[in-house]
């Protein structure tokens, strides 16, 4: 049996095994752990790359899980856009996975690391899952999986983690239920669950209204898992008291994969026409972005914390993909994507800092970053690129994707969204040059000797790759999008 | 026009960025060896700008692409007349700058030398990036370096003072380049699906007049580099950096990247018909002339002889915004000429501030009574770079001030000659008082720092040195113009196509 043919299946089933695997290696040796753990999200990401390699040499993968065929059975479809998420959510992980070693140790007792690994194994399974299923049921396990997953991993934080974790329940709850909801209404019309059967299907019952209830169903429940704003109240709090590593991999993927999601039911499920010309949803959509990106922003001005600082900029940014996509042309749609892989590697890698910051001087408070340009000078350099890149300064890859929103925003001649776009950047001008000057340009004053130190490598490695990786992406944007995005683009645009 | 394909244009830009990085390693241990890397660079990058002059002259154009990272934005450049002007220009200062930086730096003890002269040099190569630009992409991208470099050296002091100065420098010009200039280009790439500076410009004829407005003064918000009134505050705030960069950033490269941006903008993607046919040029005449008389005004009344001569530059660099509005090929020579002229003559005048400084720790203007006495060299040039700033011949100002009234005629703008004629004299109003305190007032204090009060003391040689060159270069030019003049020969046939 030639394993490879089957790696659309393995990449899912090999972090499930292993997340229930990880449970009895702890209680052999508990050392083992990590390494095994480290080693399966190296497997995931080499598996990814097996997958990329197959969609862009030979189309789109289509696996009949046990033989069955659709409509009956479940398919896992892949294309370019699955491979590209499936790409970014692996080697993110991957990434992490080392980065969370060190810090992970110091925020949590070491009875609970192997709970951690397993958890975190667990969440990165549904991603996959959700990201590599053409069946929108299974899509609903999968996304229950992930937000199982996570909210335990947020839950096992600092001690309001646990509070947080439990508001972030009840949303997340509530999104899921829309969203079976949604998926129930479209069962009863049309009697499939398959994303291409259905995409046969449901053209013909554009105008009914149970069409109309699911879609509405199923956007209010993704809304509210990528936390577009005013969905977003349980995002804040989760997000700034998780472990650092935790939050680094949820705020990176989480909302990438909601998405994902959206793009699939709007222009796969759906076709762009019934967004723009049956209903008014991509006018809906884009005022929703519009302000969801005005708030997230002007929300980020006032914190004093560095994590929730950079969750509300995550919730402006969740504005902007929802904002590129629902424009409905391939500019805004082409920066969307693109914004996907750029955003993901960005609030990761801010996220990392964070956690690296907090790991040596032990405090989030953004007046607590005086001086460390000295101490922490790999580190500082790493939070330059990507602060840097979140402003939207060439050539980092922040540039591209927005510029692309912009141009796309600009053709649809939606001008309050290209205010928009521009104000978020002077937003993070303002927050990240504010922090920049106290790094390098303020004393430190009185603090433990001890912490005046560089991060240990398991944590500068990655930090350094994801900084590296800004830089380089941004010169091979145009390699990504025509060679990938291209092909993610909806016919009609 | 002959098109040759060169490596030239990126290592002139490159060159500084590899010096940055051999600065940065050899550090403050080895502080001859650092400082003769920043000469070293700046001779090379010198050499390497003026090695493509005999082509450029001789009517060819030098491109490079260096990188397409999509199909529309490419880092590409192109070396045109323009371009080299500036370049030329920005890059020989830089050679006599090192020198005064060394002097200025050492002479005063100053902290974080290193970090000093790694982004001067990065900062240069931005400088040269935008003078070689061939679209308005890769101009966007050096402009944002040249911003970001920039931001430790004027923050270089560490103070609260310095901190609030580098605050305000970097929100007037990376907020407005962010909220502006990328908007205008955004939309003018929508519209036309190019930017590349071409030289009738990239619209067609039909757009809405509405439309041509709003992105002409985007772009015009959008360059605050240029320092028009009224976001020129970004300017005097700047002041608060150590004076060689004042001089050669503040005075030459900065700013003159902006007014280049602005030449580049109205010349090369705008194009004189398109703006001649809905007048715009002359409303941007209009806010410059605005500018040139307020700023002047409000020089006037500043004590501290840096932020004068900050009011004094935000004055000079509408001189060749105006120039550049009025469209003539007159008026763009002169505007082009005021470029050089005003870059040798501003560059003294803060040479000479930061000698004073260096020797007696003195900033205001009120101070500076009796000082010619004690050091004759450096007030000497002091007044010949002010009368140059003026216009007074045999001085350079004078060429690029008379080929400005010519264009002005020529564009039967007569309110352009008003405006000129009331500069010069507020330019006399606040430059000769000085010159006057200078030599014939006596000491109110007594500048001394031994017994011998009338004793000769001038600044180290290495500070010295380069003020006096740049001082004897603004005589230079007003009897050698010509060489300059046939650079911009090309550039103004090329715009206009061949009349």
């Amino acid at each position: 049996m030639n394993l490879w043919e089957h790696s659309s299946i393995l990449i899912v089933v090999t972090p499930l095994i292993a997340s229930i695997v990880n449970i009895f290696i702890s209680l052999l040796k508990r050392s083992l752990c990590y390494p095994f753990f480290v080693g399966i999200l190296g497997l995931c990401s080499l598996l990814s790359i097996d997958i990329l390699s197959v969609v862009t040499t030979s189309g789109t993968i289509r696996y009949k899980l046990g033989g069955w065929t659709p409509p009956w059975g479940i398919e896992y479809t892949v294309d370019h856009l699955n491979a590209f998420l499936i790409i970014i959510i692996s080697i993110i992980s991957f990434i992490i996975a080392i980065y969370s070693k060190e810090s992970i140790k110091k925020e949590l007792t070491k009875a609970r690391l192997p709970y951690f690994y397993s958890t975190y194994l667990l969440f990165v399974t549904g991603l996959l899952g959700i990201t590599i299923t053409g069946d929108i049921f299974n899509l609903y396990v999968f996304l229950e999986i992930a937000s199982l997953a996570g909210y335990a991993l947020i839950a096992i934080g600092e001690r309001r983690s646990v509070l947080a974790s439990f508001n972030y329940i009840i949303m997340g709850t509530v999104g899921a239920c829309f969203y079976l909801l949604g998926v129930g209404y479209i069962y009863i019309i049309t009697g499939s669950l398959n994303i291409t059967d259905l995409s046969r299907l449901l053209p013909s019952l554009y105008e009914s209204k149970v069409t109309l209830a699911a879609l509405a169903f199923v956007v209010v429940g993704i809304a509210i898992k990528i936390a577009l704003f005013p969905l977003h109240r349980w995002l804040p709090d989760s997000y700034t008291f998780a472990p650092s590593a935790v939050s680094a991999f949820a705020s990176a993927t989480m909302s990438k994969v909601g998405i994902y999601v959206l793009i699939r039911i709007f222009f796969t499920l759906f076709e762009p026409r019934f967004l723009t010309d049956i209903t008014p949803l991509s006018n809906i959509l884009i005022w929703w972005a519009t302000v969801a990106i005005f708030f997230g922003s002007i929300i980020a001005i006032g914190q004093t914390d560095f994590k929730r600082t950079l969750s509300y900029i995550l919730i402006a940014e969740v504005g902007y993909m929802v904002l590129g996509i629902s424009l409905c042309n391939k500019e805004g749609f082409i920066g969307a994507v693109l914004h996907i892989l750029n955003d993901a590697i960005m609030i990761a890698c801010l996220f990392m800092i964070a956690g690296g910051i907090f790991y040596r001087v032990g405090s989030r408070n953004l007046e607590d970053f005086k001086g460390l340009g000295k101490s922490m000078p790999i580190t500082m350099a790493a939070f330059t690129v990507a602060a840097l890149s979140m402003i939207g300064i060439p050539p980092t890859g922040g540039f591209f994707s927005k510029w692309y929103l912009i141009l796309g925003a600009t053709k649809a001649e939606q001008w309050i969204s290209v205010a928009a776009l521009v104000f978020s950047s002077l937003v993070n001008a303002f927050i990240f040059f504010k922090l920049l000057e106290k790094i390098y340009f303020s004393k430190k004053e009185v603090i433990p000797k001890h912490n005046f130190r560089e991060l240990p490598l398991s944590m500068i490695i990655p930090i350094t790759i994801m900084a590296l990786t800004i830089l380089i992406i941004g010169f091979y944007s145009g390699r990504i999008i025509s060679s990938l995005i291209r092909f993610t683009v909806p016919e009609g645009f | 026009m002959e098109t040759l394909i060169s490596l030239k244009p990126l290592l002139a830009v490159a060159v500084s960025t590899l010096g940055a990085l051999l600065i940065a390693i050899t550090g403050e241990k080895a502080r001859n060896l650092r400082e003769a890397w920043s000469i070293f660079t700046s001779l090379a990058k010198f050499s390497i700008v003026a090695s493509m002059l005999p082509d450029i002259l001789n009517g060819k154009v030098i491109e490079y692409t260096l990188i397409k990272i999509t199909p529309e934005l490419i880092i590409k450049f192109k070396v045109d007349g323009l371009g080299i002007f500036f370049a030329l220009t920005a890059s020989f200062l830089w050679i006599i700058t090192s020198f005064y930086s060394i002097g200025y730096m050492r002479g005063l003890n100053e902290h974080a030398q290193t970090r000093y002269f790694f982004y001067f040099a990065i900062a240069l190569s931005a400088t040269v990036g935008v003078a070689f630009s061939a679209n308005m992409f890769t101009a966007f991208v050096f402009y944002e370096i040249i911003t970001v470099s920039t931001f430790p050296l004027v923050a270089h002091k560490e103070t609260e003072e310095a901190k609030k100065g580098a605050r305000k420098y970097l929100t007037y010009l990376l907020g407005t380049s962010i909220a502006f200039q990328l908007t205008a280009i955004v939309i003018t790439y929508s519209i036309t699906g190019n930017l590349n500076f071409s030289s009738h410009g990239v619209f067609n004829k039909d757009i809405s007049y509405e439309l041509i407005t709003i992105i002409f003064f985007l772009y015009i918000a959008g360059i605050t580099k240029a320092a028009i009134m009224p976001l020129h505050s970004w300017l005097p705030a700047a002041m608060v950096a150590p004076t060689p960069v004042s001089a050669l950033l503040h005075a030459v490269a900065v700013v003159k990247a902006g007014v280049f941006m602005v030449i580049r903008v109205v010349l090369y993607i705008f194009g004189s018909e398109l703006l001649k046919t809905y007048n715009l040029g002359l409303v941007l005449a209009l806010v410059a002339s605005f500018t040139i008389i307020a700023a002047s005004v409000i020089a006037l009344r500043q004590d501290d002889l840096k932020l004068r001569l900050a009011y004094s530059t935000v004055s000079q660099l509408s001189y060749i915004v105006v120039g550049v509005a009025l469209l003539t090929p007159s008026s763009i020579t002169g505007s082009i000429m005021h470029i050089v002229t005003h870059a040798f003559g501003k560059i003294t005048l803060f040479f000479t501030a930061g000698a004073i400084y260096v020797v007696t720790h003195k900033t205001k203007v009120s101070e500076l009574d009796g000082i010619g006495r004690q050091m004759p060299f450096t007030m000497a040039s002091f007044t010949l770079a002010a009368l140059s700033m003026i216009g007074v011949p045999p001085l350079a100002g004078f060429i690029s001030k008379w080929y400005l009234i010519f264009g002005a005629l020529e564009a039967k703008q007569l309110f352009v000659l008003g405006v000129l004629a009331v500069s010069t004299i507020l330019n006399a109003c606040y430059f000769m008082p000085i010159v006057y305190a200078a030599f014939m007032k006596k000491q109110k204090y007594h500048i001394s720092f031994g017994d011998n009060k009338r004793e000769i003391r001038e600044a180290p040689i290495f500070v010295l040195f380069p003020l006096i060159l740049t001082a004897i270069a603004t005589v230079l030019m007003f009897f050698y113009p010509f060489f300059f003049l046939e650079i911009i020969k090309i550039i103004v046939f090329g715009v206009k196509g061949g009349n």
